[in-house]
């Protein structure tokens, strides 16, 4: 197991002054590690960074989400796409535990994370966007990072408040940080307004600068192209590819733009009545006769 | 130059403000130009602004409301007493006594508010609301039941539950002395407050407040106020920064108190009852919520007002509502808020263009 080398390419801390390499990460075909499950054949000598196995819930009697087996790689970017109400946005609240799954386990970076709180599972690794965005809307673009980089600083209450050096040079590091990753996605010019004023487009662009603050190794992307514009869409295809890249984590995005979904992601995974119809490459999802059908009459058939 | 955030310059002021503030009524009072009643309101005053602040921190900053605040100020001031008026032959200065007297009420009411923590911050809803109302009527009636005395053995407390007992039951030695009277309260205290102290407290108390809304764990209960799940998602514990907000309300509310129980020979528990929560959330509100110097104005206002409106006898409460009115307006209303908003705006245009000139 080579895990932990990949671990260290990581984002450093926040107290490594510089951002880690952007280093360019090829395309691979999907190999089967289990019987149900496809990684990037780069990935697949190593621990999955996200293992869901018969994962499920149930609300009220409604099977929502319903024998979720899904594997992801530690360097892939993951699709997960299916008509309206099909459960996308629940296997989200599932994974960072805001809904507790009636059965199933989720094993991120092979730990069953059963026993984790929300805020526990963010440390543990899982960052998330939200389909209708939560952003702190009375507070500034910088703090929304700065909140974001919270478990990144270290400094207690009594520093706080007696305002040590150590509270002086964590929040300039912190600073520093957080208009680096405003910078990653052309904010750093609004660092001062607030978070609720800015433009649609904006604010979801602010919320994946908030979540990557918090150093994950799988970031969950909700709807992230949903309002955006097309010429925004296609620089958040360059900028979701970029963030791989640079911070060599997974990303599992929910999209409804079947252009992106098609052209970034290399495992798609597709969810109907909370039950998964398809999984494969792009090229498989699009060859797929149950898909093609779920899809009927929708506009995604169009496109797939 | 550095370059100060909008929110470190507006703490700035606020701490000059007080300051200047001390300077003139120490001047005022020291010349003479304060009668009796008027210098008797200083310590007070500054009890309140320490309980408005605190409360703020809880209700404004924290977003959950608390009905019970008077109830650690109750805490503070009786557990407060006791240590000053226990030590009173070991130790003789007045300064370090109050200081002890101060971090006593401090400590009791912040054990009391993690207690109450634990069982309520958990939950989302008004919980808070109920329990700190109920807890504040519980420890008016427990100190109701409270004989405590001292002599050269140590501290004697009887609980009087059943009422029948009297100071006498506590069998003091010769030379002893009864602190607190049972409904009567705490009696013969030596009041050594002073507006010194007061002051002193109000600045800790601001640094405290300030310093810790512009820090990680200000940012994260602020956080939790505004959205608790995208907070839970970016890694915040919220149960501890919930805790940690209410904790420090509470033992901030207990040094208040102590420091107002150490200012009158005789006072009741009843002294702090619901009417006093609720005026305290008055000054927060009319203040602002989140507005630290707002509450500080708010209770400087509210609290002189009724004592200078007594010559005005029967219109005295309308001129108090007509006031009231007047604050909320001017420290909560939306068109006056942008005014100041743009206002700010243009002076830190200002400034920016002063700086890029120099
Ligand atoms: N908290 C909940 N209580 C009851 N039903 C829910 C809840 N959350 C989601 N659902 C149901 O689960 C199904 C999937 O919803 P969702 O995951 O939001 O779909 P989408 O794929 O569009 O994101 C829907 O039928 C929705 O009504
Ligand atoms: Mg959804």
């Amino acid at each position: 197991m080579t895990a932990g080398s990949l671990k260290n390419q990581n984002p450093p801390g926040i107290w490594d002054a510089k951002m880690p390499q952007d280093v360019r990460v090829r395309r691979d075909p999907l190999v089967p590690v289990t019987r149900t499950s496809f990684l990037p054949e780069r990935d697949a000598d190593k621990t999955p960074i996200l293992e869901c196995i018969d994962l499920g819930i149930t609300f009220g009697g409604l099977k929502a989400v319903d024998n979720f087996n899904v594997a992801i790689g530690r360097t892939e970017i993951a699709g997960l796409i299916g008509p309206n109400g099909a459960g996308k946005t629940t296997i989200f609240n599932l994974l960072t535990k805001v809904y507790q799954p009636t059965h199933g386990t989720i094993l991120l970076d092979g730990k069953d994370i059963a026993a984790m709180s929300t805020a526990q599972i963010n440390r543990a690794g899982i960052a998330r966007t939200f389909q209708n965005i939560r952003l702190f809307h009375n507070q500034t673009v910088l703090d929304n990072v700065l909140i974001g980089l919270h478990n990144e600083m270290e400094y207690g209450m009594g520093s706080a408040i007696l305002r040590l050096p150590g509270y002086w040079k964590a929040e300039r590091i912190a600073r520093e940080r957080a208009m680096e990753y405003l910078s990653l996605f052309h904010l750093e010019g609004h660092a001062e307004e607030l978070a609720g004023s800015l433009p649609y487009g904006a604010q979801r662009r602010l919320e994946i600068a908030r979540a990557l603050a918090t150093n994950p190794s799988l970031l969950l992307l909700d709807e992230p192209a949903a309002g955006m514009n097309p010429s925004e869409t296609a620089e958040l295809m360059e900028n979701i590819e970029k963030i791989r890249d640079t911070f060599h984590i997974a990303i599992l995005l929910i999209e409804h733009d079947m252009s992106l979904v098609m052209n970034i992601c290399e495992g798609i995974v597709v969810l109907n009545f909370g039950r998964i119809i398809a999984k494969g490459t792009p090229s498989d999802i699009r060859a797929n006769p149950a898909v093609i059908e779920a899809y009927l009459g929708r506009k995604g058939a169009k496109t797939l | 130059m550095k370059k100060l955030s909008k929110g470190a310059r507006s703490d700035l002021i606020t701490y000059a403000a007080v300051i200047l503030a001390f300077i003139v009524v120490s001047v005022l009072k020291s010349n003479g130009s304060l009668n009796r009643s008027q210098s008797g309101l200083l310590v007070p005053i500054c009890c309140y602004i320490v309980m408005a602040v605190s409360l703020n921190l809880t209700v404004g900053i924290l977003g959950d409301l608390s009905l019970g605040h008077a109830g650690f100020m109750s805490v503070g001031a009786f557990t407060g007493v006791i240590t000053a008026m226990s030590l009173m032959n070991v130790i003789p200065s007045v300064w370090l006594r109050l200081t002890l007297a101060m971090i006593v009420g401090a400590f009791f009411a912040a054990v009391i508010g993690f207690l109450i923590g634990i069982p309520v911050l958990r939950l989302t809803g008004d919980y808070l609301a109920i329990v700190t109302l109920a807890f504040g009527e519980i420890i008016k009636e427990l100190i109701t039941c409270l004989l405590v005395g001292v002599d050269s053995e140590g501290l004697h407390i009887i609980f009087n539950v059943s009422g029948s007992k009297t100071a006498n039951d506590l069998k003091l030695l010769e030379g002893g002395r009864v602190i607190i009277k049972g409904a009567q309260g705490a009696t013969g205290t030596k009041t050594i407050a002073s507006f010194t102290a007061g002051f002193i407290l109000v600045m800790i108390a601001l640094v405290i407040v300030q310093n810790l809304i512009r820090s990680r764990q200000g940012r994260a209960i602020m956080a939790v106020r505004d959205n608790r799940i995208a907070a839970e998602s970016v890694g915040i514990n919220v149960t501890r920064y919930k805790m940690m907000a209410f904790v420090t309300s509470a033992a901030l509310a207990g040094a208040a108190g102590a420091l107002f129980g150490l200012n009158y020979s005789n006072l009741a528990a009843t002294k702090f009852d619901f009417n006093t929560s609720i005026l305290v959330l008055v000054f927060v509100v009319l203040g602002g919520l989140g507005n630290i110097w707002g509450s500080i104005i708010a209770t400087v206002v509210l609290y002189i007002l009724p004592e200078a409106l007594r010559g005005f006898a029967n219109y005295r409460m309308l001129i108090y509502a007509i006031v009231l009115i007047v604050v909320m307006l001017a420290t909560n209303n939306p068109v006056l808020k942008t005014y100041r908003e743009e206002l700010r705006a243009k002076f830190s245009r200002k400034d920016k263009k002063e700086a890029a000139d120099t």
